[in-house]
């Protein structure tokens, strides 16, 4: 059963040289209980999408095309036709949007505990001590202590604190589907391995879906059940997170895979993607991968391609020639046991 | 002959609002001729206030910096300045460090003029244009006339790099260079620092919490591990990321994910005594890591500060150099006593 579904969404940026179209014809679904990636570079408009989920888009960006569907108790909404009052409940009560760790994601001038008390507050929690039980479990299980982190300004916990506290109170009001914008990029090695492991305990434990956005293919790999690439605004591949790795389609998966150095195993052949990604106000015919792609034939530069089923049916990419890509790469994990590049 | 840039236990405090920090404790390092050597760790260790000890950006409180033998904080200050042409820094951010009201010909000019390496007109723009031919911008005429926010962030790396380069260094030390820019384009640009190295005889440093970039463009040559202020381990690339000798690099190794799901789901973890990294202003006695360490014994690694010395192997002395009492006195790596090499 799906709890989001994202279907044909279009989203621009106004600004003073003309529009910008970040997000272009972007569908998936996300299943309860899921985890999905999205991955790209800065520019593909994965931050884009994500923060749409939840309607928190900057004022120039304008949503021309497409439905957002949220799914609970076999009830269908439109997140698009929600107006504020419904929009703030669904806010936290639904899909929580979990911040990179930022100090900003904080009021800085109050407690952790009167960030709790006030979200609580704003979501109908009307008993402060329903909302100090609860944030006090919440915090027992995001390994923290609550008497002392309560008791704290936002500037007194370090990164990883911060970013546990963050996941914390995104559960607050037990929403099916989290969303999380990089949520290790500042972190140290080790603080990026236990926010890691506390995600995967978290989603065995509580069962929520979630949606991560990352430029790091490896928490993706670490985490994810299904990977979504996408490429200036689109999605160009779709698929399970073992096929993604191992069995890549797309031109511009096999570019990032192979852009990624490994610590373990042999250290492979590994490369950058030449060139650019494309202007997204000037958008040429074709494919927007073709002036980099090692694999473009003349045809790419016809109509950008459609995302079309490749190995198997939960498997997709836009690529016509997914074939070749698929004879250079094969199935890596076949032969090597490791992924492309690896 | 000695080696071209030295530091000699060299340590630097900081005074803050609480007391006062060693952010760098004791490091020796020594540099020679057209290598490539990363340091590495987590925030607080002390990896960037060497970089700047290095540029000779920063005086040390104690120990000696030498350039080409010569002790440059004990010279005159003639001494000093030709260090600090000869040693180069870029700095992690090109949006910060690049003038936004210069454009690209400005910014390499300016160094070019102020230290005669060309004559106005003309040779300035052919010595610019070579500059940005040997950092990959080309066709070069695209490029001088461009201001910052025309460039995209490799590029501007670039160009930073090319400034480095105006003044023909020695050395240059790359503070976190690739980790704002793109994935995609990393490689491209640490080939192009080791490239520097290779083709010019440029002795490169980078500074990096990214151990498998380490690993990359350290391949060849040689990496240091920092844990609040000192080198813990330093040895050749491969052996230290194959079989790390201190447990703290090997507790980094084995916690880092990477980018391939079956081998990072069924990575061999190394459980840590604490998560907790204690305070510079309250640095635990002995060993600093001992309070985390898994392998940490009381009486001797809660007592003395361990060494960074060779390690021993049945074969005699290891290519590492560890701070260990434990790895030290087994003459094994850690990796190999926690099971996880």
């Amino acid at each position: 059963m799906n709890v989001l579904s994202v279907r044909d969404l279009s989203i621009d940026y106004l600004t003073s040289h003309g529009p910008v179209h970040a997000v272009r014809d972007v569908s998936f679904d996300i299943a309860a209980g899921e985890t999905v990636a999205i991955i790209g570079e800065s520019g593909s408009g994965k931050t884009t999408v994500a923060i749409s989920l939840v309607r928190l888009s900057p004022r120039s960006a304008r949503i021309t095309n497409g439905e957002i569907l949220y799914t609970n108790a076999g009830t269908t909404i439109d997140v698009r036709s929600l107006d504020e009052e419904e929009l703030r409940r669904y806010r936290w009560n639904d899909c929580a949007m979990v911040f990179q760790a930022a100090l900003s994601a904080f009021n800085p001038v109050i407690t952790i505990w009167e960030q709790f008390l006030d979200t609580g507050r704003a979501h109908g929690m009307r008993d402060r001590h329903t909302v100090r039980e609860r944030a006090g479990e919440l915090l027992d299980l995001v390994h923290l202590d609550p008497r002392r982190v309560l008791a704290s300004y936002p500037h007194e916990l370090s990164g990883g604190m911060r970013q546990r506290v963050l996941i914390a109170m995104s559960l607050l009001l037990q929403p099916q589907v989290i969303i999380l914008d990089e949520p290790t990029t500042a972190l140290d090695i080790l603080t990026q391995r236990s926010i890691i492991d506390l995600l995967r305990t978290l989603r065995e434990k509580l069962g929520f879906a979630m949606i991560f956005i990352s430029h790091d293919l490896s928490i993706a790999a670490e985490l994810a059940d299904r990977m979504i690439t996408m490429y200036a605004g689109t999605v160009v591949e779709r698929a399970p997170v073992r096929d993604l790795f191992y069995r890549p389609r797309h031109p511009y998966s096999v570019g990032l895979l192979r852009a990624v150095p490994r610590v373990s195993g042999a250290l492979g052949a590994v490369s950058s993607i030449p060139g650019q990604p494309p202007d997204l106000r000037r958008l040429r015919p074709g494919c927007t991968y073709q002036p980099r792609c090692p694999f473009a034939v003349n045809e790419c530069g016809d109509r950008e391609p459609d995302l079309v089923p490749v190995d198997t049916p939960a498997h997709d990419a836009r690529c016509i020639r997914w074939e070749a890509v698929a004879k250079s790469v094969g199935d890596t994990s076949v032969d090597t046991g490791t992924a492309v590049g690896g | 002959m000695s080696a071209l840039l030295e530091l000699d236990r060299v340590s630097r405090s900081f005074a803050v609002p609480a007391g006062r920090i060693t952010a760098v404790d004791g490091v020796s390092l020594v540099l020679e001729r057209g290598e490539s050597v990363c340091l590495v760790g987590e925030s607080g260790c002390g990896k960037t206030t060497t970089g700047r000890l290095l540029a000779g950006l920063l005086r040390p409180t104690s120990g000696a910096v030498r350039f080409e033998g010569q002790d440059v904080w004990g010279s005159s200050g003639a001494g000093l300045a030709l260090f600090r042409r000869s040693v180069q820094l870029v700095h992690q951010d090109p949006y910060a460090s690049l003038n936004p009201t210069r454009t690209v010909f400005q910014t390499l000019s300016a160094p070019l003029l102020r230290h005669h390496k060309a004559k106005r007109g003309r040779d300035v723009v052919s010595k610019a244009t070579t500059l940005l031919e040997r950092v990959g911008l080309t066709p070069a005429d695209d490029f001088l006339a461009k201001y910052p926010h025309q460039l995209s962030g490799g590029q501007r790396q670039r160009v930073a790099i090319a400034r480095a380069l105006s003044v023909e260094p020695r050395v240059i030390v790359a503070d976190e260079a690739v980790s704002m820019v793109d994935v995609s384009i990393r490689i491209t640009l640490l080939d192009l620092l080791l490239a520097l190295g290779t083709e010019f005889g440029v002795t490169i440093v980078l500074i990096t919490h990214d151990l498998a970039v380490a690993r990359y463009f350290g391949r060849a040559g040689r990496v240091g591990v920092m844990y609040l202020g000192r080198m813990v381990e330093m040895g050749r690339t491969e052996t230290l990321v194959g079989d790390p000798a201190h447990p703290y690099s090997a507790a980094l190794i084995a916690a880092i994910p990477e980018a391939d799901p079956t081998i990072t789901r069924g990575k061999e973890r190394v459980a840590l005594r604490s998560a907790e990294v204690p305070s510079l202003l309250n640095l635990p006695p002995g060993c600093t890591f001992h309070p985390r360490c898994p392998l940490a014994e009381p009486g001797l690694c809660d007592t003395a500060i361990p060494a960074l010395l060779p390690l021993p192997t049945a074969t005699g002395l290891g290519s590492r150099d560890v701070a260990c009492h434990v790895a030290q006195r087994e003459r094994r790596p850690a990796a190999e006593l926690l099971g996880v090499g």
